[in-house]
């Protein structure tokens, strides 16, 4: 069966990479074997770190959370196995700055026993209840965005009327959600209606490009088995077609406005394997313990692995036959917008959806960069309508406000500008540093506002101190008694010290952060990665 | 370090961009070398090497690396313009001047390549049309109506100084400027149609060298180097001024197809008003900008002191194209403007 015919309305721009997905996608999920060590990093989720709740020396249950979100925006991390808990500090993770994170390191025992675990009855809780519920499970985003799940399963202001599954995996390479939906489609669905059940939503579609007819023949099978009324749309195989802005504009044909959230215009979208997360954790009471990965590119055998959160990166290189002679290094995520694995003792956490050994023959080296002709070729590759040229040149001369009037903070890094600028420009970076440095310069006047008005206090105490100094002394050179209750003198010194109380509190209330209100929480995690890698790249500078 | 995408289009060069444009132009230049004679290949060959010898030392004094904007074909591609359009067969220091101000002032003094904020072979052109404007009128005639047609081994001979043919013998007035002073002397149109220089629609040989250059643009549209916005703009404006004028006065100005396909109209439309550089970038920028270049080509046709306007029309809206470009910034996603959220 194919997908359900609906009107697309097709976003601007979009490129065509190659895509390889033969070399994973008919690979069925192959599981892993329970290793001796796993390392469980507490931040494997956009927000808080989680906070460590055991200790080193205890001894952990499969399923056992052993860190607690930290606030709302923040997801609780669990224990892949049983075994002890063997260290807590330091460690490498996989994420773009290359900087080591706080983990937890746990030594199997070997029994891999597991929590009591029992199934939510989610039927009769009310939304909101369940994402209260699923706040302890660990669900995060699992397309690679990781934004704690239960914040989005949250009832929106202005209620959410559809729910649009993510199974585009535009990305090349990555085939983990193709194998999910064509091996797990009922499991997959089960969770949807548990979140189209949670939101209240009255359509839920599911998109996914047509370049995985099997994915969609198997997921329209499930939805029609379990009866479960829902569209299954096949998209145009064209990138980004699952950036969310894109897959809601190729669906609906709505956009998000500018530094809103698309539950703004009711509308939430989750990643397939997100919904099949949440089936595990509602049904079988299981937090996310496991996800699909994609082991890909300069491989003896790339396939999909279902591993453990925690299991060491080189393990699951070990499960697809090691890298080939000729691979030169490892891609975390797919390779339009993924990034360069540091070092391969770095644990699997949430976000890792696809790793891809690189080679000079799939991944030639960037040709050296030549100056823009303003082609336009960027502007029409563009999925958001930017004029890339104009924000890299703004950008290159540090002329952060000019490129923002170019609407930087619109652009989703997707990739496409620099994949076809025929002078090789890195233009992500370009956009990258410009959005990290507008941030830079807004914290920096933040506190340059914050250290005036110290200032100015401080000034007004030394001279409300003079005066009242010079005021005793002419008391005391009158000879007068004490000042009563009712003296003016006082009186007057009490005003002058209420004034510059008000004035403070005043200029407290003004001092708010700028220009960050409106950004999404992808936005957000960017900004953070961003100012990792600033914070790394200062770092190497400076060693 | 360099983060993502690690994938890069293949096959995807600036170096190739303007071989593409290059391709385009072959087969108009085919045409131009078979009806006006061999001449054109000792100029572009001349040109060539000028204008590398040029971007060499100018680069050298900015000290550039030679390599690679040497390789990136874009010096080549502004000396197979500008000899499109001086006339063949000039002496070999009118190029030389020419190429002089197109490579060295109008690229490299104002930062090299995709800096340049005007065309750089129609900065070449307007110098030497202002300078040497009798030296820009001899263009040789077509083939067919010469006394004389020059071979490979003259066409060196005249363009190095050497000679001994004189210019009258090999050149004619062109459609142009054949229109400008009959009409200047109160001549009819029909009249005019009747010179021998004229053709079926513009003028013998230009006619089918522009609709060679219209193909060969309309192939660089099909592989994606330019949209159609430039051209269709440029086009569109040209016919819409030379038709109003026409209706105006049938009788002293030419119609709107005698202005497409003479001078250079398709030459201009195509390959010179598409430069990316110095033209407007915006969707709507394009449309304005090549449009008000298309209709200030016939003002100056028609009223001004040169015989051509293409140049001096791209030269003046390349001043307008960042103030367009400004006001023209299309509509980015989730901005005012789009498809209102709707239930």
């Amino acid at each position: 069966m194919n997908g359900t015919a609906r009107v697309l309305h097709a976003f601007p721009g979009g490129i065509h990479p190659d895509e390889h997905k033969t070399e994973s996608c008919e690979r069925p999920i192959v599981g892993a074997p329970l290793y001796e060590r796993y390392v469980v990093p507490l931040r494997q989720h956009f927000g808080n770190p989680a906070r460590p709740v055991v200790k080193v020396g205890d001894t952990v249950l499969r399923g056992q959370r052993i860190g607690a979100a930290d606030g709302h925006i923040s997801a609780a991390v669990h224990a892949p196995t049983s075994g002890q808990v063997t260290a807590i500090g330091p460690r490498p993770v996989a994420h773009p700055s290359g900087l080591p994170d706080l983990c937890m390191e746990i030594s199997a025992d070997g029994r891999d026993a597991s929590i009591a675990i029992t199934p939510i009855d989610w039927r009769d809780l009310a939304p909101g209840e369940l994402a209260a519920k699923l706040a302890e499970m660990g669900l995060v985003g699992l397309g690679g965005a990781i934004f704690p799940s239960h914040v989005k399963l949250e009832p929106a202001a202005g209620g959410i009327h559809t729910l649009i599954l993510n199974g585009a995996e535009c990305e090349p390479w990555i085939t983990c959600d193709d194998r999910l939906m064509r091996e797990r489609a009922n499991e997959m669905l089960r969770g949807a209606a548990i979140m189209r059940h949670a939101l209240g939503a009255r359509h839920l579609l599911l998109g996914i490009e047509d370049n995985k007819p099997q994915a969609v023949a198997a997921v329209a099978e499930a939805a029609s088995a379990l009866g479960l009324p829902m569209e299954v749309v096949m998209v145009p195989t064209r990138y980004p077609s699952g950036g969310g802005k894109q897959l809601i504009q190729l669906l609906t044909g709505l956009e998000v406005p500018s530094g809103k959230l698309s539950t703004d215009i009711g509308i939430q979208v989750f990643n397939v394997a997100t919904a099949y997360s949440l089936y595990r954790a509602v049904e079988l009471g299981e937090p996310l313990l496991t996800r699909i990965v994609t082991v890909t590119g300069q491989v003896r055998a790339p396939g999909n692995f279902e591993i453990r959160l925690g299991t060491p990166i080189e393990q699951l290189i070990r499960l697809a036959g090691g890298a080939l002679p000729d691979s030169r290094g490892w891609l975390v995520g797919g390779p339009m917008m993924g990034f360069e694995l540091s070092d391969t003792v770095a644990p699997v956490s949430k976000g890792v959806n696809c790793l891809i050994a690189t080679s000079d023959r799939l991944f030639p080296p960037r040709p050296a960069a030549l100056p823009c002709i303003r082609c336009g070729q960027c502007a029409l590759a563009c999925p958001v309508g930017l004029q890339p040229f104009e924000m890299y040149v703004h950008a290159r001369a540090k002329n952060f406000d000019k490129a923002r009037r170019y609407q930087l903070f619109d652009c989703i890094e997707c990739g496409c500008c620099s994949h076809v600028c025929p002078s090789h420009i890195p233009l992500v970076d370009y956009y990258r540093y410009a959005k990290s440095e507008i941030h830079a310069q807004e914290r920096s006047k933040r506190a340059s506002d914050e250290a005036r008005q110290r200032h100015d206090f401080q000034a007004f105490r030394l001279e409300r101190e003079k005066q009242e100094k010079a005021a005793r002394l002419h008391k005391a050179a009158a000879g007068r008694p004490p000042a009563t209750a009712d003296d003016p003198e006082a009186a007057r010194k009490q005003a002058i010290l209420d004034a510059a109380i008000e004035r403070a509190k005043a200029a407290k209330q003004g001092v708010n952060p700028r220009n960050v209100e409106h950004l999404t929480p992808a936005q957000q995690q960017q900004v953070a990665e961003i100012e990792a890698r600033r914070q790394h790249a200062a770092t190497e500078q400076d060693t | 370090m360099i983060g993502s995408p690690y994938v890069l289009s293949a096959n995807n060069s600036v170096r190739l961009t303007m071989t593409k444009v290059m391709a385009a132009l072959l087969p108009g230049t085919l045409a131009h070398a078979w009806l006006f004679g061999p001449g054109i290949w000792v100029s572009l060959l001349l040109c060539g090497l000028l204008a590398i010898g040029f971007e060499a030392l100018a680069l050298l004094w900015r000290g550039y690396a030679l390599k690679p904007f040497l390789s990136d074909g874009s010096v080549l591609l502004t000396a197979w313009l500008f000899a499109l359009s001086v006339p063949t067969l000039a002496p070999l220091w009118l190029y030389a001047i020419g190429l002089l101000f197109a490579v060295v002032v109008a690229k490299h003094l104002y930062g090299g390549l995709g800096q340049n904020p005007f065309n750089p072979a129609m900065v070449g052109y307007a110098v030497l049309i202002i300078s040497f404007p009798t030296y820009m009128t001899q263009w040789p005639a077509p083939v067919q109506l010469a006394n004389h047609a020059p071979g490979l081994g003259e066409a060196f001979n005249l363009v190095l100084g050497g000679g001994g043919i004189t210019p009258d013998a090999y050149t004619t007035a062109t459609p142009l400027d054949t229109l400008k002073t009959l009409t200047r002397a109160g001549k009819d149109i029909h009249s005019t149609y009747a010179q021998p220089i004229f053709g079926w629609i513009g003028g013998k040989g230009g006619e089918t060298v522009a609709m060679l250059y219209l193909l060969g643009g309309l192939g660089l549209m099909a592989s994606r180097v330019i949209t159609w916005h430039i051209p269709a703009a440029f086009l569109t404006a040209v016919a819409l001024t030379a038709g109003g004028l026409h209706l105006l006065d049938p009788a002293r100005h030419a119609g709107p197809l005698f202005h497409l396909f003479s001078g250079g109209v398709m030459l201009g439309a195509f390959f010179i008003a598409t430069d990316p550089v110095s033209a407007c970038a915006t969707p709507r920028g394009k449309l304005i900008f090549a449009g008000l270049a298309g209709f200030i080509t016939v003002i100056i046709r028609v009223f001004g002191g040169f015989p051509d306007g293409v140049a001096f029309s791209v030269l003046i809206m390349n001043v307008a194209a960042p103030l367009i470009d400004a006001y023209t910034q299309p509509r980015v996603y989730g901005h005012a403007g789009g498809k209102e959220p709707s239930q």
